[in-house]
């Protein structure tokens, strides 16, 4: 086996490209679930975000603009599900599977005039030390990176926080203390939309770049199992997010290098090292029940 | 005894015959479509529904047809089947391998609903028949421009599940490109999914990192040439033409065409003509069409390129002709033999010359 044709630091970059966006999607919806909202619609988000940052990048010419795009669908279309849930008390699971499932459509109907078309090519960092080829950074990565260090120090360090932690232990509590619980969630939701949003546009801005029906193929799902895999802890996020793109693009290069081991093993190998990681997570109950907020998915009504 | 039983029960089939015959003619007729990616791929199931398309335009107001796309392979599969032959289809084609056992199970229960399997070879009742086109007559002249046009000797191929049609493709393709260059090397990567663009891109990117400089595909997003465009190498166009994916990369493209077999097998039903039967076309026919040539092709290899797909046509040239030896160098087909479409039908090995081992 030869291993040399396989530069590390490239290896490296491809795993953070393909780790970004279910980064992205996962912080975002590990605050949701933070403030007790169980949002099962992230592939739906995540999709829109992609075609709404792909279309508002080829309208303006500027990949930046594509990403606040992205954050600005995902944002909107999270608004559904939040006035469904929080002003008309639906189920939040089969809302937010609805949300996928309108998500899915309502991006492909969108995205029609927009297939097979070029989108402006994202500025990149061109990174050459430790490597005789230039390798291109995308700024993204690093702000994935803040994204997280924000949002780890605004769920432990601030009031704000706090009080977002606190509506998702226990929402009549908070709500006894004068805490506007469904104005909180909102928030939560919002955010978490534009992030789901971010990574969308990321994959058809950065990733692939391209706009393709349905290219999101599920990564929204994988960014659901990162948040419970995390256990709700920003940085291991990070982690869940870096060991699945990680297997991914390694199992990849491996058959590339011709390693005699069958794909439908390394193809299953992320999904059962998350199986794994959640049957540990889950052996020690009382850590466990700790952890996940105890209203996620409760329905909260101010009379109740 | 015997005599008279006979003469019954011709008596009964011939009664039989045309009754069905006669009851089968149709003035209008509903015909759905199941589809394993969005129509929106430009790849595969966009090509299908090009095939959709078409019947409505050439039966026009005497059909009616539906589609439902996305369909995972598997128990959903089973679930749309289902739905379209109870909601009044006359005739349902199901375009990916994977609808192969939904497929014959639903039509088992379904005995006055026609179907139509692509790319499959089970047939187990009636009322099933299966359709598929030879791709890999198509991989033979891509594969010889490939083995010209590269200059690092590696060519990509991002395979999705190891069936024989894909097989079929990476053996096709490396016999050319290996006939033309004897240094080629294949780097293959199974990606275990038809559709999944940031995967394919990952995979393309992977190839491109260990040195290929010619990517071939056999999954259905236009990612990869994408991607090949963005790192300036070549690939080739997968079902669809791709043309505008990668003006710069693509030299090439195997294009299916199904409107012609779609429209003949719905006037087939309209006439009540429609019986089972299993076609395999290729380029001859027209479901395999060759793409045009890019001019980054030098002009004799675009001649002899040319020159393999009319050999192709005319039957001069097969696809697979020996001497052939597999993998593991055992003997395959003897000098001047050509494969028989049965072997060609069920292939499970690569051919002498490719590295790797073929998963199961």
């Amino acid at each position: 086996m030869d291993f040399s044709s396989l530069s590390p630091i490239a290896l490296i970059f491809s795993i953070m490209i393909a780790a970004t966006p279910l980064l992205f999607a996962a912080i975002g919806e590990l605050v949701v679930e933070k403030s007790g909202v169980l949002n099962l619609g992230v592939e739906g988000m995540m999709i829109f975000g992609a075609i709404a940052g792909f279309a508002t990048a080829v309208e303006t010419g500027s990949p930046v603009m594509g990403i606040v795009g992205g954050a600005v669908g995902g944002a909107l279309i999270s608004m559904i599900f939040a006035v469904l849930t929080q002003y008309f008390l639906t189920n939040q699971v089969a809302t937010g599977l609805g949300l996928t499932m309108f998500g899915l459509g309502i991006a492909a109907l969108i995205g029609q005039p927009y297939s097979g078309i070029k989108p402006p090519s994202f500025p990149a960092f061109e990174i050459t030390f430790l490597t005789e080829k230039a390798i291109k950074l995308d700024p993204m990565i690093p702000v994935s990176i803040l994204l997280v260090a924000a949002v780890a120090f605004f769920l432990n360090k601030t009031r704000a926080g706090l009080v977002l932690r606190a509506v998702g232990e226990n929402h009549d509590a908070a709500h006894s203390l004068g805490y506007n619980v469904t104005t909180i969630r909102l928030l939560a939701i919002g955010f978490g939309g534009a992030c789901a949003g971010v990574g969308g546009a990321y994959l058809s801005l950065i990733r692939v770049p391209q706009w393709t029906e349905g290219m999101t193929a599920g990564a929204g799902w994988i960014a659901l199992a990162i948040v419970v895999f995390s256990s709700w802890r920003p940085w291991w996020a990070v982690v869940g997010a870096y060991l699945f793109g990680g297997i991914t693009i390694l199992q990849l290069n491996l058959q590339a290098l011709n390693i005699p081991i069958q794909s439908q093993y390394m193809a299953m190998t992320p999904y059962i090292v998350t199986i794994i990681v959640l049957v540990i997570i889950s052996a020690d109950k009382l850590k466990a029940s700790l952890n996940a907020p105890a209203s996620l998915g409760r329905v909260f009504h101010k009379s109740g | 005894m015997n005599i008279l039983k006979t003469l019954m029960a011709t008596a009964a089939m011939a009664a039989g015959l045309t009754g069905a015959a006669l009851a089968d003619a149709k003035d209008k007729i509903k015909v759905g479509f199941v589809y394993v990616g969005p129509i929106g791929d430009f790849g595969w199931s966009y090509e299908h529904n090009e095939g959709r398309l078409a019947v409505e335009e050439a039966l026009g107001d005497k059909v009616e047809t539906t589609y439902v796309e996305s369909v995972p392979e598997g128990p959903d599969a089973e679930r749309v089947i289902r739905q379209m032959a109870q909601s009044g289809h006359d005739l349902i084609f199901t375009t990916s391998f994977g609808y192969m056992n939904p497929t014959n199970k639903v039509a088992a229960q379904f005995p006055d609903v026609k179907f139509e399997h692509a790319t499959g070879f089970k047939r187990e009742t009636p009322n099933v028949s299966t359709y598929g086109a030879r791709f890999y007559e198509g991989r033979s002249v891509i594969g010889h421009i490939a083995g010209h046009m590269t200059k690092t000797n590696k060519i990509g191929y991002i395979a999705s599940f190891p069936i024989p049609e894909v097989v079929r493709g990476i053996n096709s393709a490396y016999l050319a490109a290996s006939a033309v260059n004897p240094d080629v090397e294949f780097k293959i990567i199974w990606v275990s999914t038809w559709f999944d663009p940031g995967k394919e891109a990952d995979a393309a990117n992977a190839l491109i990192e260990q040195g290929v400089d010619v990517i071939m595909q056999h999954t259905d997003s236009p990612a990869a040439m994408t991607i090949a465009e963005e790192k300036g190498i070549f690939a080739f166009g997968q079902a669809s033409d791709m043309a505008q994916f990668g003006p710069n990369a693509r030299l090439s493209s195997i294009i299916d065409d199904w409107a012609p077999y779609y429209i003949e097998r719905s006037q087939a039903v309209l006439d009540g003509t429609w019986a089972e039967k299993d076609t395999w076309h290729g380029i001859k026919e027209g479901m395999v069409e060759i793409g045009s040539f890019s001019d980054k092709i030098p002009a004799e290899v675009q001649a002899s390129a040319q020159a393999i797909a009319d050999g192709i046509v005319a039957g001069t040239v097969h696809s697979f002709t020996g001497p052939v030896n597999k993998q593991d160098g055992s003997a395959w087909l003897a000098e001047g033999e050509t494969a028989d479409d049965g072997t060609l039908l069920g292939m499970n090995f690569y051919v002498e010359g490719i590295d790797g081992e073929l998963p199961n």
